[in-house]
Order: structure tokens, then C-alpha cells, then sequence
């Protein structure tokens, strides 16, 4: 860990007893944040425990109702973001803030051109992006248009528009969300080079695995407010989960064995073409029995959407047959849901939520039936279902006016969840159900769908994620290219399951 | 050939309103504001410029008060979009049927001429600029009738729109306000992340706008024409929108589709009860219906896709 060798130990940024308030909801609670000069600060806690909001105000996007800040130990105001510029703070937003149709030289000018005309400017610019490219090993094209570059080079440009305007400290906001794990690596790398050139960086983000690997010192958020500051080598993921959470984490979901009764979802013989005639589903059989969780693992892409959605009704299928407990199912959403068949679908965004709606709104999407009066809506009964829904999950904040796109990932798929349950469903399919949602929502949301396995719903799980495939279902099913591998046992180790989704057939134990 | 200079004169003639307006549109909406409300800031600019110039005699002080006028519909047209985040499309539809309304009112009030202002004298109007060499260059064939028929002999309004697309050009390309102008106009909140003003880049644009739709309402009534007569404009605002999408947002291609839309009005009006061979009576309609078919056919897809500033029509909110 370098230490900086500066008589003057002041901090690179100091907070003393910040507030701020969004109306009712006080985002941040007296928060008193030291981060010492040249070292990766990670902030974790939760989707919605105030992080974003306090490095906004520390990038002067919005303004503390109370409390300090001091840059290099001296007090200062930040009213806008061109006066965090000039303080040598840099933030890298987890949206990116990249003009797309621009060259990666004029997004980096962008605020900073140098002068009424750009030919100097422009030349200027380009000589410093070749200087911080040498010094940083961030080497990118200033001719190329952002809008063709990778994720991760886009990130890149955003890290060099800090440093273009000075930055000595730089922020970044949730910054491997959109990145693979390679390129997450690389990045980490990156910010270890910016630390061992005297940078002071902070790194905010919900994932501990990232913490651990590449933060100095963490402090955790949990409601608002700091709950802990550590060195990061003397915590674990254990004790910041905890933290984070305020209780103890289940990070294995805890399950009694499964009492399978009748058949409540057959899939036979199922084959899907799509629009541009690529064969998706190429002749998929499987059974869901009621009080059971059957999973389906494998990577992205290899026809589990087009499961989901031919169960739903949303897809055709070309051939074969879907059936629900005995009859056939309609290829209908609506009809397959009056056969009590709910669908949590992979994309909350795309088809799960309006987000644009109040959370009441959502919270009986297409279940209007029971909630109206004649011609108009039941609107004091909606606001209570919502209210309900809410209170039994745990949504924070639990506002049904708050338009959905403001709650956080986890309780947005906590608002899906309710609905679909609420309707008493004997099938519940669900597809990718803690993509984007944090520690104490996942283990919230896991417990649910257990509860529900044990009150003998039928259950048919899609994630992308193996852990949570093997930690949640009774019965594995892989998937590889339009087809089902095969079966795994609640013993089958990762390695096995693993070659099933690289498409090697299991042999002996089909 | 003294046939097809006088049809390209009076090209140019036809296309200047139209480029004016067209690049004030195109600041506005690079900037992100949609502008429908061109047509009204032209009508009343035309209205102001002829009002203004009968009264006091003066064309430059007509000149400047539909400037005046124009700037000031589109600091209405900002305030509602910009500051009060209102609906563009609305806001352009109200500020045209104002001042449709407007003109009409004011000038039966103050002119009792049936909507009319009195017919300017010509030292009133922004009068043909006669440019030098025209009679040294006489003699010369093609350069000379050229010269004298073509690009002699236009009001300075004329010579001001032709102009003002190349420094459009090196205005969006060259210089920080364009750069800033095109930023803001795909992207706010890069703009507003790297500390500058969203807002205040869209006034700006807005302005430059009102001050292009003010030359070229003053074209119209005291350049063009002698003195205004209601809804002069006739629908150009619109035409100028058309040939902002055909020009896929970009001043060079504007000046070049103005001229070909300049160019097929005065076709139109040039083959006007004119006996085509084969075909018959000119289709002076479809001719004049031809811009705004080919922008349909533009719209539709059929020669590139017309994408415009991704932030367009979209008021700025800061949100995270």
C-alpha cells in the first residue's frame, strides 16, 4: 500500500455531517467520510442506501442540505459540477455521459476546448490524450466514434476525460456493471496505476468480490448513512455483507427436500423459428410438478428466452405442445393467465414494468380485473394492493406515487415478484430473477420463491446464473443451443453441469 | 440561356426564405429544441419588418424589428421548452396560430387595409445590390448574363442567406459554441456533467434561431415583396422543416436543398398553363406538392435514414 510521503496527511476529500433530503426520504444521514490521499476507496451498501446520491453532491450535481466538504483539508463549496472540475474531482458515471455520434478527442474536449475556436484546442487535446495514454496504459484511438467503441473503451474515454481536466481524484459509480468480467479486471488494473501515480480514487459499487479486490480502505452505506470504515484487508465479505445488510446473510439459501405432487406444466416436443428462420427451440420436453422448482441453467442465448416466453403465450411455438395441468395452453398471454400461470419475465425493463409508471401503477399491470369500477379505475383499491404488496416485500421506499424508474433494481423485481404472486398462480415461471439486484433483495427474493415451492407451486426457473439455478431448484435441466442436455441431480457437481453447457451430452447418468 | 438564368434567379430568389429559415431551425433543434414554430416566426417578422419600414421609411429599422420580433416568439418558444419543459410541438403549433392571429389583428387595427400595409416605395425596401464589374464583365458570354442576370442584382438579405450556410458549417465544425451546440443537442447531461449550462446553450441556439427566422421574415415583406400581406408566409416555415430532415441536419445540404426546392417552385411557376409534349398541361401541383414528397420518401427510408439530434424534442431534467 503506498503511503503518501507529504508532511500535510490531509485528506484528499472529507465529508463532516452531510445531509440531504429528497422530499420525505433522507438519502443521506450525517455522513463523516475521510478518504486519504492516493488510495482506492471503495463505498459499498446496497441499490438505494444513498451512495450515487453522495458522490452527486460531492460532484456538486446536488447540493448538501447540511454539512462540509473539504478538498485537500480545506472547506469548500461545490455549487455546480464545473466547481468540482476546478477542485480536481472527476466522476465517472455509471450512465456514460459520452456524446456518441463524437470523436473520443471531442468528447474529451467537451467543457475544456481551450478557446473560442478548436483548431488549437484540438491539437492540444490531442497531444495530452497521447501523454495520459503513455503515462496510464490507456491506450485509445481520439479519431474514433464513441458510439462504435466496446463498453469498456467508452469507459475509458470517460476516465480520460477526467484526467484531461485535471482530475486528482476520481470517482466511479457502479463502473463494472457493464462490463465483462476481463474487462472489469483491466480496469481495476488501471485505477492501481492511477493509485501509484499519486491519484486518489473512489469506487462505489455493490459487489464485494470487487471491493476486496481492489480497494485499500471500504466504507459501507446502509439507509442513508456510514455505517463502517475499514481497511480493506482486515474485513471479509462476510463482515461487510453483514454490514451492509445489518444482519447476518444467508449467502446459501437454506431448503427442505421437495414433496413433488401432480404434473402442473408440460412442455412437449417443443420446437420455435424465429422471424429470420433460425430454429431457437429444437424440440424441448419437460415437466413441472407442483411443489417443485426445476431449473434451467446455461449460457445466455441458447433458447431459454424462447422457453419462457412460448410458455407465457407471448411466442408461437412451430410444433409441439405446452400444457397446463391437463389442458393446452393458448398462445395468449391472457389466457394463459387466467389459467393461473404467472410469468415473471428475464427483463424487467423491457417487460415487466412500465417504468415510467407509479409503482401502484405497475403493481397491477395487467391484472386489472378485480381493480376497476365500471369503466374506471378502483383507485383507492390499487393504492391498498400496492401498499400490501410493499409491506409483505419489503420495497423501499414504500411509496406507491414514486414512479418506478426511481426504486432500485431489487425493488423493482420485488414489485414484479408481487404482482405475479399475488394472483395466486399454480405456475409461476420466472426468468432471471435477481439480474441487478443487490445482497439483501436476492436473499429476500430466494426465500420467496422457496415459500412458494413449499405452498406446492409449480415453478420453472431461467438464470444465467449456475449458483443460484443450483442453490434454488430441485431438479437441473441444462440447456445448449435449442435443446435440453439433460438432467441434473441436486448432487451433480459444477463441473458436470458445466460441460452439459458447453454441449457435451452426459453420458452415463441421463 | 437568358431563359435558364431567369428561372435560376428567380431559384435563388425562392430559395432564400426558405435557407434562412431552414438554418434557423437547424440551430434550434442541433441544440435539441424542435422548432414547428418557424412558419410563425416568419409571418411575424414579415408583418414587423413591413410595419416597422411604412412608418418610419426605413428598411434596416424594419429589418431590425422583425429580428426583434422573431427573437422575441422564440424566447417564448424557450421559455416554454427550455425553462418551463414544456411540449415543443405544442408550444411551435401555438407561437404559428399566434402569429397568424397576431398580424391579421394589428394590421386591420393600425392599417385598415384589410390586413395589408400600405405598399412600401422602394427606398423603404432592402432594394437589389448592384455588384461591381457587372458592366466590365458584359461582353463575356455565359460569365457575363451570368454575372448581371444571376449573382448581381439581389437584396442583401439574399447575399446573407447564401453566406450564412458556409459559416453555419464552420460555425457547428470549428468553433467551441458549435461543438457545444451538437453536444447538447444528442447528449444534455454530457453537457451538464462537464459544467456547462444546458439551459443557457439552448437560448443561445434559440436566439440564433429567432435572429435567421427575423432576415427571412423581412425577405418576405420589405425585400420580395413591397409590404406585408396576411399569411405571406404561406406554409415556407414548413417547407424549411422539410428541407431540415432532407438535409439530414446539416447547413450544406440545406443550402443545396433549399435551391432544389427554390428551384422546383419556380419551375412550377414558370410552367404554368405550359402544354407539355407527351404529358399535357404542366402538373404544376405535383411539382409543388414535390418537396414534401420527397421528404416522406426521405422520412420513409428510402435514401438513408434522416437521423435527427438524438436529445431533440426532449426537455432537459437533471435526473440520475
Amino acid at each position: 500500500m503506498s503511503q503518501t510521503p507529504h508532511a500535510s496527511a490531509a485528506p484528499a476529500i472529507e465529508l463532516i455531517g452531510v445531509d440531504k433530503r429528497f422530499g420525505a426520504v433522507r438519502a443521506n444521514r450525517d455522513i463523516h467520510l475521510s478518504v486519504a490521499q492516493g488510495e482506492i476507496h471503495g463505498i459499498v451498501g446496497e441499490n438505494g442506501a444513498g451512495k450515487s446520491t453522495l458522490m452527486s453532491i460531492l460532484y456538486g450535481f446536488y447540493q448538501a442540505d447540511a454539512g462540509e466538504i473539504r478538498v485537500d483539508g480545506r472547506p469548500v463549496a461545490i455549487p455546480d459540477s464545473q466547481a468540482a472540475i476546478a477542485l480536481g474531482i472527476g466522476m465517472v458515471h455509471q450512465h456514460f455521459m459520452l456524446v456518441e455520434p463524437f470523436t473520443v478527442l471531442e468528447n474529451v474536449m467537451l467543457g475544456a476546448e481551450g478557446g473560442a475556436l478548436l483548431a488549437k484546442g484540438r491539437a492540444d487535446a490531442r497531444a495530452e490524450l497521447e501523454r495520459l495514454a503513455r503515462d496510464y496504459a490507456m491506450q485509445v484511438d481520439p479519431d474514433a466514434v464513441v458510439g462504435e467503441l466496446p463498453v469498456g473503451l467508452q469507459q475509458r474515454v470517460e476516465i480520460l476525460k477526467a484526467l484531461f481536466r485535471g482530475a486528482k481524484t476520481l470517482i466511479l459509480d457502479e463502473p463494472t456493471g457493464v462490463l465483462t468480467p476481463e474487462e472489469a479486471d483491466h480496469l481495476f488494473r488501471i485505477l492501481g496505476r492511477l493509485r501509484d501515480e499519486g491519484k486518489t480514487v473512489i469506487l462505489i459499487t455493490h459487489k464485494l468480490r470487487e471491493i476486496m479486490a481492489a480497494t485499500d480502505a471500504v466504507s459501507v452505506m446502509r439507509r442513508g448513512e456510514i455505517v463502517a470504515t475499514v481497511r480493506t484487508a482486515e474485513t471479509s465479505v462476510e463482515a461487510l455483507a453483514e454490514a451492509m445488510v445489518g444482519r447476518r446473510v444467508l449467502l446459501r439459501v437454506e431448503k427442505g427436500p421437495a414433496r413433488p405432487g401432480p404434473a402442473r406444466l408440460t412442455v412437449e416436443n417443443a420446437r420455435v423459428v424465429d422471424a429470420l428462420g433460425v430454429e431457437r427451440l429444437r424440440g424441448v420436453s419437460l415437466t413441472v410438478r407442483a411443489g417443485e422448482i426445476v431449473g434451467i441453467a446455461g449460457v445466455s442465448g441458447n433458447g431459454q428466452s424462447e422457453l419462457l416466453e412460448a410458455i407465457a403465450g407471448i411466442r408461437p411455438l412451430t410444433s409441439g405442445a405446452i400444457r397446463i395441468g391437463p389442458e393446452m395452453a393458448p398462445p395468449s398471454p391472457a389466457l394463459v393467465r387466467d389459467m393461473k400461470l404467472a410469468h415473471v419475465p428475464e427483463d424487467r425493463h423491457r417487460m415487466g414494468l412500465v417504468t415510467r409508471f407509479e409503482a401502484r401503477e405497475n403493481a397491477v399491470l395487467g391484472y386489472l380485473k378485480g381493480f376497476t369500477r365500471g369503466v374506471f379505475l378502483d383507485r383507492a383499491a390499487i393504492r391498498e394492493r400496492c401498499m400490501r404488496d410493499m409491506a409483505d416485500f419489503d420495497v423501499r421506499p414504500p411509496d406507491p406515487s414514486l414512479r418506478t424508474a426511481n426504486f432500485s433494481g431489487g425493488n423493482q423485481q420485488k414489485i414484479v415478484l408481487a404482482r405475479e404472486i399475488a394472483v395466486d398462480p399454480d405456475v409461476l415461471i420466472v426468468g432471471q430473477p435477481t439480474r441487478g439486484v443487490d445482497v439483501g433483495a436476492i436473499e429476500a427474493i430466494h426465500r420467496r420463491l422457496i415459500e412458494l415451492r413449499d405452498a406446492g407451486k409449480a415453478i420453472l426457473l431461467v438464470s444465467v446464473e449456475l449458483e443460484e439455478v443450483r442453490a434454488l431448484s430441485d431438479r437441473v435441466l441444462v440447456m445448449f443451443d435449442g435443446r435440453v442436455m439433460g438432467e441434473a441431480g441436486a448432487d451433480a457437481t459444477e463441473a458436470e453441469i458445466g460441460l452439459m453447457m458447453a454441449g457435451v451430452e452426459r453420458g452415463a447418468a441421463a | 440561356m437568358e431563359a435558364l438564368v431567369a428561372l435560376l434567379d428567380s431559384t435563388v430568389r425562392l430559395s432564400t426564405p426558405l435557407l434562412l429559415a431552414c438554418l434557423a431551425g437547424l440551430y434550434s433543434e442541433r441544440s435539441g429544441v424542435f422548432d414547428i414554430g418557424l412558419e410563425g416566426k416568419l409571418l411575424g417578422a414579415a408583418f414587423a419588418a413591413a410595419a416597422t419600414a411604412s412608418l418610419t421609411g426605413s428598411p434596416w429599422l424594419g429589418a431590425l424589428a422583425a429580428v426583434a420580433a422573431s427573437c422575441a416568439l422564440a424566447l417564448v418558444h424557450g421559455v416554454a421548452c427550455i425553462s418551463a419543459r414544456g411540449n415543443q410541438i405544442v408550444s411551435g403549433v401555438a407561437i404559428n396560430f399566434l402569429a397568424l392571429g397576431l398580424t391579421a389583428v394589428l394590421g386591420h387595427a393600425w392599417f385598415s387595409q384589410g390586413g395589408k400595409t400600405p405598399p412600401l416605395a422602394q427606398e423603404a425596401r432592402l432594394g437589389p445590390l448592384e455588384l461591381p464589374l457587372s458592366e466590365t464583365l458584359a461582353g463575356v458570354p455565359v460569365l457575363g448574363p451570368v454575372w448581371s442576370g444571376l449573382v448581381s442584382g439581389h437584396s442583401v438579405l439574399v447575399y446573407a442567406a447564401f453566406l450564412a450556410a458556409p459559416l453555419t458549417w464552420w460555425v457547428l465544425w470549428r468553433t467551441r459554441f458549435g461543438l457545444r451546440l451538437r453536444a447538447v443537442g444528442e447528449n444534455p447531461a454530457a453537457v451538464d456533467t462537464a459544467g456547462l449550462s444546458v439551459a443557457g446553450l439552448r437560448y443561445r441556439a434559440v436566439l440564433v434561431c429567432g435572429l435567421l427566422c427575423g432576415l427571412g421574415g423581412a425577405y418576405l415583406s420589405i425585400a420580395q415583396g413591397a409590404g406585408f400581406v396576411p399569411n405571406m408566409s404561406a406554409g415556407k416555415g414548413f417547407i424549411a422543416l422539410a428541407a431540415l430532415i432532407f438535409a439530414k441536419w446539416r447547413p450544406m445540404q440545406a443550402m443545396a436543398t433549399c435551391l432544389l426546392f427554390g428551384f422546383l417552385d419556380a419551375s412550377a411557376i414558370r410552367l404554368q398553363g405550359v402544354e407539355l409534349p407527351l404529358i399535357g398541361p404542366a402538373p404544376v401541383q405535383l411539382i409543388q406538392a414535390a418537396p414534401y414528397i420527397l421528404t416522406v420518401v426521405l422520412l420513409a427510408g428510402f435514401i438513408g435514414a434522416a437521423r435527427p439530434p438524438k436529445a431533440g424534442g426532449a426537455p432537459y431534467l437533471k435526473e440520475r
